[in-house]
C-alpha cells in the first residue's frame, strides 16, 4: 500500500538532488551546481571572509630550510623574511597560491590553449589559436633550457612551485576558489612550465600583436595597393620626440640588413596597382593596441631633495583579480619590494635598498610570418632553398569539456610552426599556409632578469640583469641612491631592413630571413643625459639615423612621449607629489595640435544649429582629459567621424578588416595639405568631396550621437568613456564598472575603457626609500573578501599609498603592520 | 517531544557530514533519511521536522556568514545569478533548498518505514 509513496517521494528526492547537482545550460554558459554552490558548508557562502578576519597562522613547511616571517600589513601586502633565497621564493608561491590561485590557474590555462577544457567548444577557437601560435613550444623551450643550464633559476622556480604546491595539499575542498565553484571544476599541481608559460603570455600580450596585425597590413596593402597604402600607413612621424634624444649619435653597425633583390617587387608588391584581396583574415585574438606604459627617472639636479626619482605605471588591460600582487621579499642577499605577478618568484616592477626600476614595451616587431609551399596536402614536405625540405609533426591535443579531443597537426619548419594552413584557416582563406617566427619561441633565462634585478646594487648590476632579456622588448629605466638615472631598450631585436615583416614574407628560400639579432650594445641606451631626466611612452626610442628598422608606426604611439618629455622639461625642485600628479595628468597634447587643425576647415555658417553647439562646447574645452569634461567627449566623437568620413569610403568595400591608418596621418595631412586627394569619398560618383566638406559633414555626424549622449546623460568623459575594472571571466557581478576616472589613449593618465596604468609606482631615491604605489585591485582575489578591490577607488581618485619597506624589527613595531604567518620548517 | 528531537537531529547530522567537505554535499539527505526511519513519524511530521532541520540550519549559518561578510559576496552572487542583487532573495533560496530536500528526504525516509 505504502511502497507507491515511497517510491514517488523516493524518485522526487533523487531526482531534485540530481537536478540540484548538474550545471543547468542558461544561454551559451552553464549554472553552478546550485545545491553545491547554494550549500553554506560546501559552495560560494564558504568565499563570504570575515570582514575583520585574522590572518595569523603558523604552517609547516618540510621543504623549508629555515624558519621564515610574513607580516601582512593593513592593505594585505606580506613583507617576506627568510634566512635562506628559496625559502622566500617558497613563500611567495605558497601566499600567491593563497591569494590568487584561480586567477594563477586560469592564466595559464588561456596561454596554453586550455580553456575547452574548462569552459568547453565555446572556447575552441581561442584555444587553438594559442596552440598553433606556438606558446606550449615556447615554454617547453624555456623550461628545458634552464633545467640544463640554469641550476640556480632552477632552484628558484621549483622552489616556487613547491610553495604552490604545499598550499594546494592543505586546501580543502569547501575553501576551493569561488571561480571554481561557479564553473565547477578543481585546481591541479602547478610545475615549472607553467611559470613559463605564464611568462609566455607575457610575451604574446606585449609582441603578439604582429600575429594579427600583419596580417591585416598585408590584407590592406593588397586591397588599396601599394602607393596609397604607402601615404595612408606612413612610418614617418615628424613630431616624435623619441626615447633617445634626436640626434644622438649611434655607434657603427655589426650587421647591415640587406633588402633581398626584387622585394620591391616580390614582397612589397609595388608594381601591382590593384591585387585581389589576400584571404587570410585577422586572428582571433589580437592584445590590446594599447598595451603600453610610461617611465621615466629624474636626476637630483632636478628634484628638491637632490636624489632622482623613478616612476613606472604598466599599462595593461584592467582585470580583477590584478596581474600585479605587492610583496616585499627580505633575505640576507637582498632585500626588494614591488609588484609581483603571480605565477612567477621574484618581483617585477619595484625597488630595492639601493636602486629602483621598471618597465615600458618597446613595441619592436619581433613576429613575422612566412608563406610557405607544401609538397601535398600531407605537409611532411616544404620547398626550401631550392629542394623538399621535411617537417617535423608536432601534436597538440585539445581536451573539450563534454565532447571528444580536439587534435592539432602542426608542422614544424625552418621558420617555426605552421600556424596557417589547410586545417587552420578562416573561412575566406583557401590554401595559404603561412609559418610564423618569434623572438618568443626562442629559449629564455628572461626570469634571471628579475631575479638580478631585485639584487643589483648599482648600474653596472642592472646592465647585467637586462642583459639576459630577450622577450618581450622592454624599456627598462633605472634609478639608484648613488644618483644615477638610466634608460636602456632591451630584448632580442632583429636586425631589420626597411619595411622587414609589416607584410607577410616569402618563405621558399633564406633570402627574406632575419639577418641577425642585434648585439645588446647596440641597444638604445642613455645614462646620466644632461636635460636630467630619461623617459619612455612607447614611442620609437631613436630618430631614424639608428641603423636598424623598428616595424610600423602603429606600434609607436607618439602623443604621450610628446607630453611626459614637456612636462619634465620645465620641471624643477620635483618632489615625489609632482611625480603623482604628472602620472596622473590628463591633458590631452593631440587636441592641442589636432583642435585648431580642425577649427581650420570647420565652417560654423554652414552648420546645424546643434552643430554650432557642440563645436562651441569643444572650443572652451581646457585641453583636459577630466572626468567631468564635456568638451574632450565632443573632441572625440568629432575627431572619430570626420576619419571615418575620410577613411570609411577606401576600406568600407572590404569583405575582411582592415587596418585603420593612425590618427596622425589625417592630423599631418590637415596641416599640409589641404587639397588632400583620399578625402574624396569614392563611392559618390561624378562629385569630388573635399577634405573641408568631409570634416564638416563628419561634425554633423558626431552631433548626432552627441545630442543621443547628452539625452542620456553620458556626454561628461567619464560618464562616456565607462571606465571598468573586469574579472577574468569578463561577469560584470564581479567587476568594477563606471568608474568615475578622467584620462585616455595618448594622456600620460592612459586610463581607457578596460586598459590602463595598471601599477602606478613612484620611487624617491632617498636614504630611507620614500615609496609610493598601488594598482586598481586588491590583494585578495577572492570576490568575497573585502581586500578584493580595496585600492580601486583610490587609484580612480588618482591617490596612491605609501609603501612600506622596512627592516624587520622597524616593520614588526609599525602601527600599519597586522598579522604575522609563521612558516616553520618541519 | 519525538519532533523537537527530530529536528535537532537532522540538523545536527547535517552539520556533521557538512563539515567534511570530501563528502558530497548532499550527504544530509542520508542522514535525514535514516533519522527518519529511526524516530518514525507521521509522513507529514517526518516531513516537517527534516525540512526545518535543514532549513533552518542553512538559513543561520547563511545569516551568520552573511552579516560576517558585511553582503559583499551575496550581494555580488545574487546580481550574478540573477536575483537583482538582493541577498534576501538569495538566502531565502538558500533555505528553500536544504528545507525542500530535508523534507523530501525525511519523508522517504517515513514511507520506507511504513512499507
Amino acid at each position: 500500500m505504502r511502497l507507491l509513496p515511497l517510491i514517488a517521494s523516493a524518485v522526487v528526492t533523487v531526482g531534485l538532488v540530481a537536478v540540484l547537482n548538474t550545471q543547468l545550460p542558461i544561454g551559451a554558459t552553464k549554472s553552478p551546481k546550485l545545491g553545491y554552490f547554494l550549500s553554506p558548508q560546501h559552495g560560494f557562502w564558504k568565499n563570504a571572509e570575515k570582514v575583520n578576519t585574522n590572518f595569523d597562522a603558523s604552517i609547516v613547511a618540510s621543504e623549508l630550510k629555515g624558519n621564515v616571517d610574513v607580516y601582512m600589513d593593513d592593505r594585505l601586502v606580506p613583507h617576506i623574511y627568510a634566512d635562506h633565497d628559496e625559502d622566500a621564493y617558497f613563500v611567495q608561491g605558497y601566499l600567491h597560491a593563497k591569494f590568487r590561485l584561480w586567477q594563477m590557474d586560469f592564466q595559464t590555462r588561456v596561454a596554453s590553449g586550455r580553456l575547452s577544457e574548462i569552459a568547453g567548444a565555446d572556447k575552441l577557437s581561442i584555444d587553438r589559436f594559442f596552440r598553433r601560435l606556438g606558446m606550449v613550444y615556447g615554454a617547453e623551450q624555456t623550461e628545458k633550457y634552464i633545467n640544463e643550464n640554469n641550476p640556480v633559476m632552477k632552484a628558484t622556480v621549483d622552489a616556487y612551485t613547491a610553495g604552490v604546491n604545499a598550499y594546494l595539499k592543505q586546501l580543502s575542498p569547501e575553501d576551493l576558489p569561488f571561480e571554481y565553484k561557479l564553473m565547477n571544476y578543481t585546481p591541479e599541481e602547478w610545475t615549472p612550465k607553467k611559470t613559463y608559460l605564464f611568462l609566455m603570455f607575457m610575451s604574446y600580450d606585449l609582441t603578439g600583436r604582429s600575429a594579427s596585425a600583419d596580417l591585416q597590413l598585408t590584407n590592406t596593402r593588397d586591397y588599396l595597393g601599394y602607393d596609397l597604402f604607402d601615404k595612408l600607413y606612413t612610418n614617418q612621424q615628424d613630431s616624435l620626440d623619441p626615447i633617445i634624444p634626436k640626434g644622438t649619435a649611434f655607434a657603427k653597425p655589426s650587421i647591415v640588413p640587406t633588402k633581398p633583390v626584387g622585394s620591391d617587387i616580390a614582397y612589397l608588391k609595388k608594381q601591382d596597382p590593384n591585387l585581389a584581396a589576400s584571404k587570410i583574415s585577422a586572428s582571433p585574438e589580437a592584445p590590446d593596441k594599447n598595451n603600453g606604459s610610461n617611465n621615466w627617472a629624474v636626476s637630483g639636479s632636478k628634484t628638491k631633495s637632490g636624489r632622482p626619482i623613478l616612476c613606472s605605471d604598466p599599462h595593461l588591460g584592467l582585470n580583477l583579480p590584478s596581474l600585479w600582487y605587492e610583496v616585499q621579499i627580505t633575505t640576507p642577499t637582498h632585500s626588494t619590494y614591488g609588484a609581483s605577478f603571480p605565477g612567477s618568484p621574484a618581483v617585477i616592477i619595484g625597488f630595492n635598498d639601493s636602486l629602483a626600476w621598471g618597465v615600458t614595451n618597446a613595441g619592436r616587431d619581433v613576429l613575422d610570418y612566412y608563406e610557405l609551399k607544401f609538397k601535398d596536402s600531407t605537409q611532411k614536405e616544404y620547398w626550401f632553398n631550392g629542394g623538399w625540405q621535411a617537417t617535423t609533426n608536432r601534436q597538440e591535443i585539445i581536451k573539450v569539456k563534454d565532447s571528444a579531443d580536439v587534435v592539432e597537426n602542426i608542422a614544424m619548419t625552418h621558420w617555426g610552426p605552421a600556424m596557417f594552413d589547410a586545417h587552420y584557416q578562416n573561412p575566406q582563406s583557401k590554401g595559404r599556409n603561412l609559418a610564423v617566427k618569434w623572438t618568443g619561441h626562442n629559449a629564455s633565462s628572461g626570469v634571471e632578469t628579475f631575479y638580478k634585478l631585485n639584487r643589483a646594487k648599482n648600474f653596472d648590476d642592472y646592465l647585467s640583469a637586462i642583459s639576459l632579456w630577450k622577450c618581450p622588448g622592454q624599456n627598462f629605466v633605472f634609478a639608484s641612491k648613488s644618483g644615477d638615472v638610466a634608460i636602456k631598450q632591451q630584448g632580442s631585436f632583429v636586425a631589420r631592413w626597411d619595411h622587414q615583416g609589416d607584410f607577410i614574407m616569402p618563405g621558399e628560400d633564406s633570402s627574406y630571413d632575419w639577418q641577425g639579432i642585434i648585439p645588446n650594445d647596440e641597444n638604445p641606451m642613455i645614462k646620466n643625459p644632461a636635460r636630467g631626466f630619461v623617459s619612455s611612452a612607447n614611442q620609437k626610442s631613436v630618430d631614424p639615423s639608428y641603423p636598424y628598422y623598428l616595424g610600423t608606426a602603429g606600434s609607436f604611439p607618439l602623443y604621450r612621449g610628446i607630453s611626459v618629455n614637456k612636462r619634465l622639461i620645465t620641471m624643477n625642485q620635483i618632489t615625489a607629489e609632482d611625480m603623482q600628479h604628472l602620472q596622473t595628468d590628463n591633458y590631452n597634447v593631440f587636441a592641442e595640435v589636432a583642435r585648431p587643425a580642425l577649427m581650420k576647415f570647420i565652417d560654423p555658417t554652414k552648420l546645424s544649429p546643434d552643430a554650432q553647439r557642440m563645436v562651441g562646447e569643444m572650443t572652451k574645452w581646457n585641453l583636459y582629459n577630466n572626468g567631468n569634461e564635456k568638451g574632450i567627449t565632443v573632441f572625440k566623437l568629432i575627431w572619430d567621424s570626420v576619419e571615418n568620413a575620410v577613411w570609411g569610403d577606401e576600406l568600407a568595400g572590404s569583405p575582411i578588416p582592415l587596418t585603420k591608418p593612425e590618427s596622425f596621418v589625417l592630423l599631418d595631412q590637415m596641416n599640409k595639405d589641404t587639397n588632400f586627394s583620399v578625402a574624396d569619398d569614392i563611392r559618390t560618383k561624378g562629385k569630388v568631396e573635399t577634405l573641408k566638406e568631409q570634416i564638416n559633414l563628419g561634425v554633423e555626424n558626431a552631433t548626432k550621437q552627441l545630442l543621443a549622449l547628452e539625452k542620456e546623460g553620458r556626454i561628461e568623459w567619464s560618464a562616456f568613456k565607462a571606465t571598468r575594472v573586469s574579472h577574468l571571466t569578463k561577469i560584470p557581478a564581479l567587476s568594477r564598472l563606471n568608474l568615475p576616472i578622467g584620462g585616455g589613449v595618448n594622456i600620460i593618465n592612459a586610463t581607457s575603457e578596460a586598459h590602463g596604468p595598471s601599477w602606478r609606482m613612484v620611487v624617491h631615491l632617498t636614504d630611507e626609500i620614500e615609496a609610493y604605489g598601488l594598482y586598481p585591485g586588491g590583494q585578495s582575489g577572492n570576490p568575497g573578501s573585502i581586500y578584493y578591490d580595496t585600492f580601486v577607488d583610490y587609484w580612480a581618485a588618482g591617490k596612491y599609498y605609501r609603501l612600506l619597506f622596512l627592516k624587520k624589527e622597524k616593520l614588526i613595531a609599525n602601527e600599519r603592520t597586522k598579522w604575522h604567518i609563521q612558516f616553520k620548517t618541519a | 517531544m519525538k519532533f523537537i528531537v527530530s529536528i535537532l537531529l537532522s540538523a545536527l547530522f547535517a552539520y556533521a557530514v557538512g563539515i567534511y567537505g570530501n563528502l558530497p554535499w548532499w550527504s544530509f539527505v542520508i542522514t535525514n533519511l535514516i533519522i527518519s526511519v529511526a524516530l518514525n513519524q507521521t509522513p507529514g511530521k517526518s516531513f516537517l521536522s527534516g525540512a526545518l532541520g535543514v532549513g533552518v540550519l542553512w538559513l543561520g549559518l547563511a545569516l551568520v556568514i552573511d552579516a560576517q561578510n558585511q553582503h559583499i559576496l551575496s550581494v555580488k552572487v545574487a546580481t550574478l545569478l540573477p536575483l537583482k542583487g538582493s541577498y534576501t532573495v538569495l538566502i531565502t533560496i538558500t533555505t528553500l533548498v536544504g528545507f525542500l530536500l530535508g523534507g523530501l528526504s525525511a519523508l522517504t525516509g517515513s514511507f520506507v518505514r511504513k512499507s
